[in-house]
């Protein structure tokens, strides 16, 4: 039903002042000593761990558990650190219910898994208050310089594991900030304090990084420069695209991509100062969808819709998220997409759906049935884009993402990729850590052949 | 309803819950409480001889935490009542006059020379106490003077000063033991010797709880310093209980009556205890950690086992285990196990894998078929139990016999059905030959 109103009704500051601290701390807060002792002396320290396999940066978790119920946290944090050198965000941001959690044995056994995340977040958290800097020393210098493009967390990742083999890197990041989804995409309370700062800061202390911000990808950077200018490039650029509804009226005010919402909302000193409309709608299911529609209720908002074609088992939020999602007061509408936007005076004011439902053959089908929902504001959060344009023509890719192989090495022989950009991710930040390091290792390895190849023909020359 | 009710050595009490000489016994305010809260008897805290002795007045025990901080095993060293003896006796008299169907024990050391136990056994005999324990295993401070397990420790003295105690007291007399001796039947032995209606024990271990690392003092530390204490609570039950079985089936004391002492904090514990031969059990840790109530699961859950095992009074449990304890040469060794994993029950830990793998027989698997599954090879598995040991599961692992007439997958030879041991074994030099040869 639509209802009669005198335009729409989005205002900022809709909570009283100190409502805001509260609604955005942090969704788990770190474990007491205590509690982190009592949960690592839940792990069972198993063999061939069920949950090391399910990590994809494969940290030995029960090791790292085991260090902190020892009593060395610092050292706990050093074996998380091998492997994943964010792993500080991902003990906040991973859904750990899906990965190592839903295979942890004490899951198995009584469904109440080690939380392995908070414990990772424990031993992390430790070791950065009280260090400035990463528990790596850089190798010797190589000489090699490398480009890496994007500062997000397959760039860090990559960057980092590149300094430490004593290459020099510079890290370009076309926002004003690196940090990538980390400072401009994640879900405030999941990361509060400044943390996705303080953890780049961190990172960057390895030394050997040059940080250039305000550069982007097929602006102030061309690739085939970058590949003339260094001896290898990594190219971590995430998705800078956002997919559209293609329906009529999408240009309309209040019709807004979440993640540009997000973004705002990331950056802002002042959630007071959002705007914030009273029904709010959101299209989508995956983890944007979860994130817009969880802040905008958190802002205030009356009611949140996150409204997705398929059933609720299909939607790409974790169970974990939707149920966050729905305990926060976020309605999800299934088996619905939308149809039209309504648009009075130049703003949307509420948006038809259509009922669907899935054929035998996995297709989605309209079934003619309709629904309009009031909206102030209509949310987009049904995927990014690859932006092919500011790439090198020569680059292979394939369903608009990069292609890369094991070693997340491009067709192109100097150019490495990794993280959203990809071919076959996961959209997850431990998965672009993952992809960062293992490309960094390939670079390593390439470069270091490279060197001794030319350090042979110098010998071969003189002999 | 099971009769809980015990005489041991003519002392009566409810049931044989006591609570051992220790800080919890060492006041009328506490004592009452314990028989409040449902204590068969206690054991006073020992006395001596004015002037009273003094304390630390740092901390005088420490902890060994098992997960969530639960006590595992707690060492003190804290010596006799500090209290004076006059103040302890009139109190004595006081509760026992208060409490008259609750057993109350005595517990006393003072020097070596017999003047001093006449001196003081008039005196307690005054109190109307039911009996007297004597202290020869306190194993801090006061065996430096020559007294407590400076006592339990030389078999003659333990003999001498018990035979003062029968020879100048008409009162029951308990000789508590220390385990810190090699062979805890010697001073049992001596006991008995003596006169000793019965025996009492484990008084706590030698210990050092820890080194504090920043300091580089043993703890509890005592200003930068730490001494060894008594060890006690849980940790220490299984020693407990073959020191008791030790004597119980000693044939030189074999119906000697015990009481038993260390680690009980349940009722199952004091069962165990009581099926090795003791005829009333003492509990100190346990109250010191949670309180005196923890006595009322003590009683209901004897009871209730008891019901349900079909044993109406105390009597019918004390030494039923006894004739089980045996010595390893006589265990059966035609009896062949092999574990077997319920892979209904398997949570895929891998812990029984990989303590077989590394450091046993190499008998359980961590893949079949690709897959991770853990199952017991049979051609290599001894029947150890380490595997059943370490699985945090209960149950999941169990020791199944093998039946007579099999054939052992690991050493292809037929499971006899007849028993056959150590000393008839063909690969012992000492075996017992046949007679024909």
């Amino acid at each position: 039903m639509t209802q009669t109103k005198a335009g729409p009704d989005i205002s900022p500051g809709r909570l009283p002042r100190d409502a805001y601290a509260e609604n955005f701390s942090d969704l788990h807060p770190l474990l007491e000593p205590h509690e982190a002792q009592v949960e690592a002396d839940r792990c069972y320290f198993c063999y061939d761990a069920p949950c090391v396999q399910a990590c994809p940066t494969g940290i030995d978790i029960p090791q790292f558990i085991r260090q902190i119920s020892t009593g060395n946290p610092d050292g706990s944090a050093k074996t998380i650190f091998e492997q994943n050198i964010l792993g500080g965000m991902c003990a906040r941001v991973c859904p750990t219910e899906t990965l190592c959690e839903q295979v942890c044995v004490r899951e198995v056994a009584e469904g109440k898994p080690v939380k392995i995340g908070q414990l990772q977040r424990h031993a992390t958290d430790h070791y950065m208050a009280g260090h400035d800097t990463t528990p790596f020393n850089r190798a010797a210098p190589t000489g090699m310089k490398v480009a890496v493009v994007g500062a997000g967390p397959a760039g860090l990742s990559c960057a980092h594991r590149l300094a430490v083999h004593g290459h020099d890197v510079t890290l370009f990041d076309a926002r004003e900030k690196a940090g990538g989804l980390n400072e401009y995409g994640i879900a405030s309370y999941k990361t509060v304090d400044n943390f996705a700062a303080r953890e780049v800061d961190f990172i960057l202390s390895i030394g050997g990084i040059e940080l250039k911000t305000g550069m982007r990808l097929g602006a102030e950077l061309d690739l085939a420069e970058l590949r003339a200018t260094y001896d290898a490039v990594f190219l971590g650029v995430g998705l800078g695209g956002v997919n559209a509804l293609n329906k009529d009226n999408e240009g309309h005010n209040g019709v807004l991509n979440a993640v540009d919402y997000i973004a705002d909302l990331r950056q802002t000193d002042d959630l007071a100062s959002l705007p914030v409309g009273r029904h709010i709608v959101v299209i989508g299911g995956g983890m944007t969808a979860v994130d817009i529609a969880v802040q905008k209720k958190l802002l205030g908002a009356d009611d949140v819709t996150i409204v997705y074609r398929r059933g609720q088992d299909r939607m790409n939020a974790s169970k974990f998220e939707q149920e966050l999602a729905q305990t926060t007061g976020v309605k999800i509408l299934t088996s619905a997409q939308p149809h039209a936007l309504v648009v009075e005076d130049g703003h949307v004011n509420s948006i038809e759906l259509e009922r669907t439902r899935t054929a035998e053959d996995g297709s989605l089908q309209g079934i003619g049935e309709f629904l309009t929902l009031p909206a102030d504001m209509v949310f987009k959060a049904v995927g990014q884009t690859l932006v092919l344009d500011d790439l090198d023509a020569s680059i292979k890719t394939e369903r608009g993402r990069i292609v890369v192989d094991a070693d997340r090495k491009t067709n192109l022989g100097d150019v490495w990729a990794g993280g959203d950009c990809v071919l076959g991710g996961e959209d997850l930040t431990v998965t672009a850590v993952e992809d960062g390091k293992i490309a960094a290792e390939s670079i390593h390895a390439a470069l270091s052949g490279q060197a001794q190849a030319t350090a042979e023909s110098r010998e071969n020359t003189h002999g | 309803m099971a009769d809980l009710r015990t005489d041991f050595i003519g002392i009566k009490s409810t049931n044989p819950f006591w609570l051992a000489s220790a800080p919890p016994t060492d006041k009328e305010y506490n004592v009452v409480r314990a028989f409040k809260a449902g204590w068969g008897g206690v054991v006073w805290k020992t006395l001596g001889e004015d002037p009273a002795i003094v304390n630390v007045n740092g901390p005088r025990y420490g902890a060994i935490h098992g997960k969530d901080r639960q006590l595992i095993g707690l060492n003190n060293i804290e010596l006799i009542t500090d209290r004076p003896l006059e103040v302890n006796l009139r109190e004595i008299k006081q509760v026992k006059r208060d409490w008259p169907d609750r057993a109350l024990v005595v517990s006393l050391m003072v020097p070596c020379e017999e003047q001093n136990w006449i001196d003081i056994l008039k005196r307690v005999e005054e109190t109307g106490a039911d009996g007297v324990e004597l202290n020869f295993g306190c194993p801090h401070g006061m065996s430096e003077r020559g007294m407590g397990s400076a006592v339990g420790q030389v078999p003659e003295y333990i003999e001498m000063v018990t035979r003062w105690v029968k020879q100048h007291s008409r009162m029951p007399c308990i000789v508590k033991l220390t385990p810190n001796i090699t062979d805890i039947r010697k001073p049992a032995q001596a006991a008995k010797a003596g006169g000793a209606d019965a025996v009492s024990l484990i008084n706590t271990i030698n210990s050092i709880m820890g080194v504090d690392l920043d300091i580089m003092s043993p703890s509890p530390s005592v200003d930068g310093k730490g001494a060894h204490g008594g060890y006690c609570g849980p940790a220490v039950k299984p020693i407990a209980l073959n020191m008791v079985a030790e004597i119980a089936r000693d044939p030189s004391t074999h119906g000697l009556p015990i009481s038993g002492i260390g680690g009980i904090t349940n009722w199952r514990d004091a069962a165990e205890f009581m099926a090795l031969g003791a005829g009333s059990v003492q509990v100190c840790t346990a109250a010191m950690t949670y309180g005196f109530k923890v006595v009322e699961d003590m009683i209901d859950g004897l009871s209730d086992w008891m019901d349900e095992k079909g044993f109406t009074s105390v009597d019918q449990i004390v030494g039923r285990a006894v004739p089980n304890v045996s010595d390893w040469q006589y265990l059966n060794l035609n009896y062949i196990a092999k574990a077997k994993i319920d892979q209904d029950l398997c949570i895929m830990c891998g812990r029984c894998h990989i303590a077989c793998e590394d450091t046993s027989h190499q008998a359980i698997t961590s893949m079949v078929d690709g897959e991770r599954r853990f199952e017991v090879i049979d051609e290599e598995c001894v029947g150890c139990n380490l595997c059943v040991s370490v699985c945090p599961v209960e149950n999941c692992i169990t020791m199944d016999a093998m039946a007579p007439g099999s054939i052992d997958p690991r050493t292809k030879k037929v499971v006899e059905k007849d028993y056959a041991n150590w000393t008839t074994h063909p690969n012992n030099p000492m075996a017992v030959k046949d007679a024909a040869e």
